[in-house]
């Protein structure tokens, strides 16, 4: 592979020299090279190593179907492997390393591990490492990760940012070669919003591999001239089509970096676009295929038509002496290119004879034409030395020497995005591979993808002027444009690829390094369905997702199983369509905006006073503040005993507040909750439970009844938005005739708990004119202040007195700080989270880690809250035969009876002498330490719950090893009369 | 993407809503007391293919619930209407 850059000619600036780095050294190319090509152009044949036998690869390809050339770009936070050399615009300054070789691609002492071919065969993983004998992966793996793979991962942080945006417009055009071009132009001149999409930093596609000084080249002008005038299309650059979906939308992926690497620029490097159509047109093109023969992956074998690409768009000859090989017309185009650029060149073509004419222009042209003979293999290493092909006529077998091999198995039209929405691929046998079926109204395609590479000017101005009128625009679409002689053939009788009986190798997928020999195995294993085929032999995987490799695999596989390849089918194409960083996904959700914040309205005193914050749900929540001790072992321990001796406030905002409002609100409430709510008094609260249809508990939670028709209803922090959309539900869907409204009002309150012995006082101090009195404000008693929006519930999560106040979410700071000031010298502090969590763990109140929709009522031990006389949600299937047994694991405390061990949630809970093994018998869900007790203290779920009350059970934790003895007692360990709430 | 027609808010991404479930079943009566309908109604679904109705709530937008004529194989949607409403205007 003698290569040469040509004075002149091609689609390159020389003008703009661009210098760039490959392992240290610093190499010059052009602007408009891909990184491919000015790699190419610097005599680097050695594009990498291959993944499974560090086989040296070159460049096959000038596009996204490269399988070989992956490199690894950048220094730093922006270091990005598994790149595509072909698709990577060169730009100065660019900075890459080849991969996957140890410890250089020139020289990877790893490649000796093709003596080890016969172990890495296909299914080679699943029968060795995961087979028989468990933990041989354990063993294997370490040497494995290191052999076989790609480029390594960076672990900095990526400093360059990434955007998302929204487009609408009325045609898309994916795909900007002669199809998408004359489609795009004849939408627009109908007067639709076009937006033409390209994959590449030019317009043109297949164009830009035809001769610069051809008519083909003329047309492309003219036609992005006209494009450009037109004001309603946009042409977007550098911007794939990622997935196709519902609706008509399309997720695309604009691509800033390679154009424009400035990192200060502040600008995204690629933004993701959800684009919305009111039509599709698919001019996606055709990827050319492989041919199979022996040791078809030398460096130095490539695509003809990749060959041509080089010579015209980057002036660019890849040898000296070329071998083209095929079994269509299309390569012809690249062996009289080569012959007129001065190569000497020789064509094989597997068929009797070609298009009419074409063998004449071939001997004009010096070409020296062999018809009827195909290759048996390539000679080379690191450089292709010689071709050797068969007269399949004579059987002869004759050497060529040449330092270029060009090979063309026909061309599959890439129809991955149409496969996105369902469209099945459909096999045409003229092709040889699939094309898109029938397409939904509003989709259509045109040209090289329909397997019409003919006549795609053509093609592509129908399909875009039906685009047009879809879309609703009906203006002139005028005379397409049209070459003025037909572009090349693409190609016709096909003959089958099948498995040449060649020395060495066969590869079918490069990337994967999967070969002939490997689906002859999977057949013989009877892995022959593609997707199986795809499973046990890795074909189609990695980052080219088989684009030169997949149609080649079906063959062969329905080939070997005697089938027509219709019936086998393709594997599901699925997004991305190429490679996109988890950067452009994430977009701006990343950091801070990763997701939503909630902050309470007290947020900012905590922070502003030793509160370490925690994220509960969406919430920020205070978890325990820097006064009580410098971790939240220590310090929630001193907080409790701050609430069971003194008094404590806590900011309990992040409830969910639901006003419900109107002449059958009570009616309403006594069918949601378990318990009797429309006789509660007005004044009055009442602690309820919900059940989800299936009996399982929804949410539970305070509601107090602050008017005849009107209710203050909390919820869990976790659930709010649940039972919210489940009211909401209720009343819209299902009783509609119930006047009833129901209005979130979570944000706007603050609300705080005050408690401990000494709640009332502190809260006498703070609200001295509010009568506090037991009499005047019983237990679950509510006040609404006169002229104030306060509500003052007295009720009590930790089991102490306590009251609940909710003032205006911009008055709660001032409450607030007005409570702590006014009632120091009782000793008030505030309590977080770990605090809260587990007072309520002494009171045996149930919370989140035991409400979660798999627990009923009777579990819980709140069976008797539910009402015998009225109907509620979840009333009848509470009574299923496997939810009323007695056996079912319901709630239970545990005692710890090891003073030196610790209790675990999630600990397995077992009888005691019981072999610790399976499920079990129940687990933990809750612990704390007990200040009231002194000692660790849990709640949990035990088969048969409280009848067990009493046994010493044995509470397993097998990840750490772990047995600790405990008791099963009742849940409620502090104060089981309730004495301290009425006081 | 797919969207949905909300009655009150127009044409809108389906990321915007919430699913709600088959609109096609009939819930029991409130209180009936009825253990096998409610059973039924709470655990069998038909999954049918083709056209399908369903309930779905314009979460992010009026918080309307509606239902929904999808066919389940195309993805194709009909109409939508009020949940209020038993059957579309």
């Amino acid at each position: 592979m003698s290569i040469t850059r040509r004075p002149a000619g091609g689609r390159i600036d020389r003008a703009r020299p661009l210098s760039f780095v490959l392992e240290g050294r610093r190499l010059t190319g052009y602007a408009g090279d891909t990184l491919a090509a000015a790699l190419l152009a610097n005599g680097v044949r050695v594009a990498g190593r291959s993944f499974k036998y560090h086989r040296p690869r070159g460049i096959v390809a000038a596009g996204v179907e490269e399988p070989n050339a992956l490199v690894t770009i950048g220094v730093g936070g922006r270091r990005t492997p598994n790149v595509s050399a072909t698709t990577t615009e060169l730009y100065e300054g660019l900075v890459c390393e080849r991969q996957n070789g140890w410890p250089s691609v020139d020289l990877d002492l790893m490649s000796m591990t093709s003596w080890l071919a016969p172990f890495v065969s296909a299914g080679f993983y699943y029968k060795t490492f995961m087979g028989p004998r468990r933990g041989s992966w354990m063993f294997y793996e370490r040497f494995i990760r290191r052999a076989a793979g790609l480029g390594r991962a960076e672990h900095r942080p990526d400093p360059d940012r990434y955007d998302t945006r929204h487009a609408f417009t009325d045609v898309l055009v994916i795909g900007a070669g002669p199809a998408g071009l004359a489609a795009a132009l004849a939408a627009g001149r109908a007067g639709a919003r076009v937006t033409l999409i390209e994959q590449d930093f030019e317009l043109g596609g297949s164009l830009l591999a035809t001769p610069v000084a051809g008519a083909e080249e003329a047309l492309r002008r003219a036609a992005i001239a006209e494009i450009e005038s037109l004001p309603r299309i946009v042409v977007l650059r550098r911007t794939t089509a990622l997935g196709l979906y519902d609706g008509l939308s399309a997720a695309l992926v604009e691509r800033h970096d390679h154009a424009s690497p400035d990192p200060a620029r502040g600008a995204a490097r690629e933004v993701v676009v959800t684009a919305r159509a009111r039509a599709i047109v698919h001019a996606t093109g055709s990827i050319e295929r492989p041919l199979l023969f022996g040791d078809n992956d030398r460096p130095g074998v490539m695509l003809a038509g990749a060959i041509r690409s080089y010579l015209h768009r980057h002036g660019l000859l890849l040898g000296k002496r070329a071998v083209i090989a095929t079994n269509n017309d299309s390569a012809w185009a690249s062996a009289m290119d080569l012959a007129a650029a001065g190569v000497a060149v020789t064509l094989l073509d597997e068929r009797a004879a070609a298009a009419p004419g074409l063998a004449e222009a071939a001997g004009r042209a010096g070409i020296d034409l062999r018809s009827s003979c195909r290759l048996v293999a390539a000679d080379g290493g690191r450089r292709l030395r010689a071709a050797e092909w068969i007269d399949q006529l004579s059987g002869t077998i004759t050497r060529t020497r040449c330092d270029l091999l060009g090979m063309s198995g026909g061309w599959s039209p890439t129809l991955h995005l149409t496969s996105h929405t369902g469209v099945r691929p459909v096999y045409d046998a003229r092709l040889g591979s699939f094309v898109p079926g029938r397409f939904a109204p509003g989709t259509y395609g045109a040209g090289s993808v329909m397997g019409r590479h003919d006549s795609a000017w053509a093609d592509g101005h129908a399909a875009g002027a039906a685009a047009a009128r879809h879309a609703g625009a009906s203006g002139a679409v005028g005379e397409a444009l049209r070459p003025p002689t037909e572009s090349w053939p693409s190609g016709s009788a096909l003959s089958p690829p099948d498995r040449v009986p060649g020395r060495g190798k066969t590869f079918v997928d490069f990337q994967n390094d999967v070969t002939t020999d490997d689906l002859a195995l999977a057949h013989e294993e009877g892995y022959e369905s593609v997707e199986h085929l795809k499973r046990f032999t890795t074909l189609g995987m990695g980052t080219d997702q088989g684009k030169t490799s997949n149609v080649n695999g079906a063959r062969l596989m329905a080939s070997l199983r005697g089938i027509e390849l219709q019936a086998s089918g393709t594997t599901t194409y699925r997004p991305p369509y190429t490679p996109v960083s988890i950067g452009a996904l994430a977009g701006r959700s990343v950091g801070s905006h990763f997701r939503p914040v909630r902050r309470t309205p007290l947020h900012d005193w905590h922070v502003a006073n030793g509160a370490v914050m925690i994220e509960a749900g969406l919430w920020l929540r205070p978890w325990y503040y820097r006064w009580a001790g410098p971790d939240p072992a220590s310090a929630y321990v001193d907080e409790m005993k701050l609430v069971r001796e003194r008094v404590g406030i806590s900011d309990v905002s992040s409830l969910g507040k639901i006003d419900v409002q109107g002449p059958d609100a009570a009616e309403f409430l006594d069918r949601v909750y378990v318990n009797n709510f429309a006789k509660l008094a007005v004044g009055k609260a009442r602690y309820g439970v919900m059940l989800n249809d299936d009996a399982t508990v929804l949410d539970d939670g305070t509601t107090a009844r602050v008017g005849e028709q009107r209710y203050f209803m909390t919820t869990t922090t976790a659930q709010a938005g649940e039972v919210m959309s489940w009211l909401e539900f209720l009343l819209q869907a299902v009783w509609p005739e119930l006047k009833v409204q129901v209005v979130s009002v979570t944000d706007a309150w603050a609300g705080m708990s005050v408690a401990g012995p000494k709640a009332r006082e502190a809260l006498a101090l703070a609200l001295p004119d509010v009568d506090l009195s037991d009499a005047a404000l019983p237990h679950m008693g509510v006040r609404e202040l006169d002229g104030m929006p306060v509500r003052i519930l007295r009720l009590s999560f930790s089991g102490e007195l306590a009251y609940e106040i909710y003032v205006p979410a911009d008055k709660g700071a001032a409450m607030w700080t007005r409570i702590l000031e006014r009632a120091s010298p009782l000793g008030i502090r505030p309590y977080g989270l770990e605090a809260l969590a587990s007072l309520r763990i002494e009171k045996g109140h149930v919370a989140g880690l035991e409400l979660d929709h798999r627990n009923t009522l009777d579990d819980l031990g709140l069976g008797k809250m539910a009402s015998r006389t009225k109907a509620y949600i979840g009333r009848e299937l509470r009574q299923r035969a496997d939810l009323t047994d007695p056996e079912r694991w319901s709630l239970v405390g545990l005692e710890c009876l090891e003073p030196d061990a610790t209790l675990r949630g999630g600990a397995i809970l077992f009888a005691h002498g019981e072999a610790i093994a399976g499920h079990g018998r129940g687990y933990i869900t809750s612990v704390t330490w007990s200040t009231v007790l002194g000692k660790l203290i849990a709640l949990g779920l035990y088969r048969g719950g409280l009848r067990h009350q009493g046994e010493e059970i044995v509470c397993a934790y097998p990840l750490l090893g772990e047995t600790v003895r405990a008791r099963i007692v009742s849940p409620v360990f502090v104060d089981a009369a309730g004495e301290r709430l009425h006081v | 993407m797919l969207t949905i027609p909300c009655p009150h808010c127009g044409e809108r991404d389906y990321t915007e809503y919430r699913y709600g479930g088959d609109a096609t079943k009939q819930r029991p009566t409130h209180g009936s007391g009825d253990i096998r309908a409610w059973h039924d109604h709470v655990f069998l679904f038909a999954n049918p293919k083709g056209a399908h109705r369903e309930y779905w709530q314009h979460v992010h937008g009026c918080r309307q619930w509606l239902v929904l004529e999808r066919d389940t194989a195309t993805n194709a949607v009909a109409r939508a209407w009020p949940a209020r409403q038993a059957v579309p205007a």
